[in-house]
């Protein structure tokens, strides 16, 4: 097994139901431990590209893809979602359809249960995915009285139980207002830190993507267009903006003040952009 | 334009979903509402367009008291966008579904067309064919086109609940520009979304609103501006309103932090 968690080479893909490729010569690699953020404008095929490497699609999304997925060592074209469970873990943008039990508890430990894992290996994965998502104290808790961004980590708790070593995770804060995304926001960047997962993140927050993200990869058209750290990314400020993808502030910053004339270090985080316009004699 | 009089709103099932609220709505004003889930964004947009009623206090559209007027004689004073354009659109062709509130005030066919052609320039969607089925439109196009037909009526203001969800970044400002014009010819834009970074490009004004009541009121500059109250208040400051803090510029924009920056930097270049 090698050093990536997932390899994709030369990936096409298209629905049933779409005429054209919605994926149309994907590469990416991801190596083990790395939290990647997808970027790009609605309909460039994150979610595809998402769904592919869970396994779903073709499998139980019906649609044609071809080219060489390979996630965690599994040839996912070839052996399908069967041979990633356990392996990876998929969590949605809206978690109003992803809770369906009556306590928190309970919807923790539905998925090993139905995995007919013996009793206390249940509770050991359930406390672990409590704890991972900052849940303690709502184990008794109905999932649907719970706040959106609560609701959302219980539901990337929910796949945690099923100890994947890759988790993908689909604009998960879209639907959430501004206490909710930074819960989960919060606790996705913990989860990276403290279990050592391989996060591959679709996520349109750009602030906060660049505080967390190892790299960052922009789609357009099915493509992945631009690849790299996020100052790699992001220091292309008008290259971004034209892919649809909003630039962090303070690299817009760098880059008007270079329109003036002063050329700067484009920063893409807070902290680096405070020294870098300190050290510009501010 | 639009006034809120110690605004009370409960909800058949109980839940009081606006408390005493007062606000005035001016012309040629671009307004964001913000607050989290459940504070009572929708509720108060649907107070202002007469689609509720208040049990408490009174709305005045333009002086017209919502609880004795017709939806639809409101309609022509302030136009609402749902969040999601489909549940607006209906009609076969695009020039149908803008057309459609006119004709239903019987507006002369003649003039119908001039006010839709109007409408489809002022959000860009001119240039597609007046029989293009809505359906056939992307999602940012669908939203403009939801937008022209609530603009066609003529409405002193507009009320857009959340429009930019589902919308990426290059969409989201092409939209923003659309509401800029609108503003700008006069009327008043009342937007609710929670993108802090781009009301403080946009909006001149930010209302706050928390579990029913109005909690903030003011310039886009002094409420965007101030990390304290957004922190307490569990709103995420944008990262150009973080870096001003750290250098102590008043910015709100990438455009004006430059500008202090270089103001600046000349200032220490001359003193050294």
């Amino acid at each position: 097994m090698g050093a990536a968690a997932v390899e994709v080479e030369g990936l096409y893909a298209r629905y049933a139901a779409s005429p054209d490729w919605v994926l149309r010569g994907v590469n990416l690699e991801v190596r083990r431990g790395e939290m990647l953020v997808l970027m790009g404008p609605s309909g460039c095929g994150k979610s595809t590209l998402l769904n592919v490497m869970a396994g779903l699609m073709p499998s139980i999304i019906p649609g044609r893809v071809e080219g060489r997925v390979v996630v965690d060592g599994v040839d996912v074209l070839r052996e399908g979602w069967r041979g990633l469970v356990g392996r990876v873990g998929i969590a949605y943008q809206n978690p109003e359809v992803q809770v369906i039990t009556r306590s928190v508890y309970e919807e923790l430990a539905m998925a090993p249960e139905n995995l007919g894992l013996p009793r206390e290996e249940v509770v050991r994965r359930v406390e672990w995915a409590l704890d991972a998502m900052g849940l303690r104290g709502y184990e008794h808790r109905d999932p649907q009285a719970l706040s959106g961004g609560e609701k959302q980590l219980v539901a990337i708790a929910s796949v945690l139980t099923m100890r994947p070593r890759i988790l993908l995770l689909d604009e998960p804060t879209s639907m959430l207002d501004h206490r909710g995304t930074r819960m989960v926001l919060e606790a996705i960047a913990s989860l990276k830190e403290r279990a050592g997962l391989t996060v591959i993140v679709a996520e349109h927050r750009v602030e906060w993507a660049v505080e967390v993200a190892d790299r960052v990869a922009v789609m357009c058209d099915g493509r992945i267009v631009l690849e790299g750290t996020p100052e790699e990314v992001f220091s292309r400020v008008e290259e971004v903006r034209s892919l649809g993808v909003r630039p962090p502030g303070v690299a817009e910053v760098a880059y008007e003040l270079a329109r003036m004339g002063l050329e700067t270090r484009v920063p893409v985080r807070l902290g680096d952009a405070v020294r870098v316009f300190r050290g510009a004699g501010l | 334009m639009i006034v809120f009089e110690a605004v009370s709103y409960t909800y058949p099932g109980g839940v009081r979903a606006i408390k005493s609220v007062s606000l005035e709505i001016r012309g040629g004003e671009f307004v964001g509402l913000i607050g989290h889930s459940g504070a009572g964004k929708t509720t108060l947009a649907k107070l202002a367009v007469g689609l509720l009623k208040p049990q408490e206090g009174r709305v005045l559209v333009d002086g017209v008291d919502t609880r004795r007027a017709a939806v639809s004689d409101l309609a022509r004073r302030v136009g609402y966008v749902f969040q999601n354009p489909d549940l607006m659109l209906f009609s076969r062709t695009i020039f149908d579904e803008v057309a459609f509130g006119l004709r239903n005030l019987g507006v002369p066919e003649g003039e119908v067309r001039e006010r839709v052609l109007r409408a489809l320039e002022e959000v860009d969607l001119a240039h597609k064919p007046l029989d293009t089925p809505p359906h056939a439109l992307s999602f940012g196009e669908r939203h403009r086109l939801a937008i022209a037909s609530v603009l066609a009526m003529e409405p002193m203001a507009i009320i857009l609940d959340e429009p930019t969800t589902g919308l990426d970044y290059g969409r989201c400002l092409k939209l923003f520009e659309v509401l800029r014009r609108v503003r700008d010819s006069g009327r008043a834009v009342v937007l609710i979304t929670h993108d802090l970074d781009l009301l403080a490009r946009y909006a001149d004004r930010v209302v706050v609103l928390e579990a029913g009541r109005v909690v903030r009121d003011g310039p886009a500059r002094s409420v965007l501006g101030d990390v304290e109250f957004l922190r307490e208040h569990g709103f995420i400051p944008t990262q150009v309103v973080m870096l001003s803090r750290e250098l102590g510029l008043s910015a709100l924009t990438p455009r004006e932090a430059a500008l202090e920056i270089r103001a600046r930097l000349a200032r220490a270049g001359e003193n050294a």
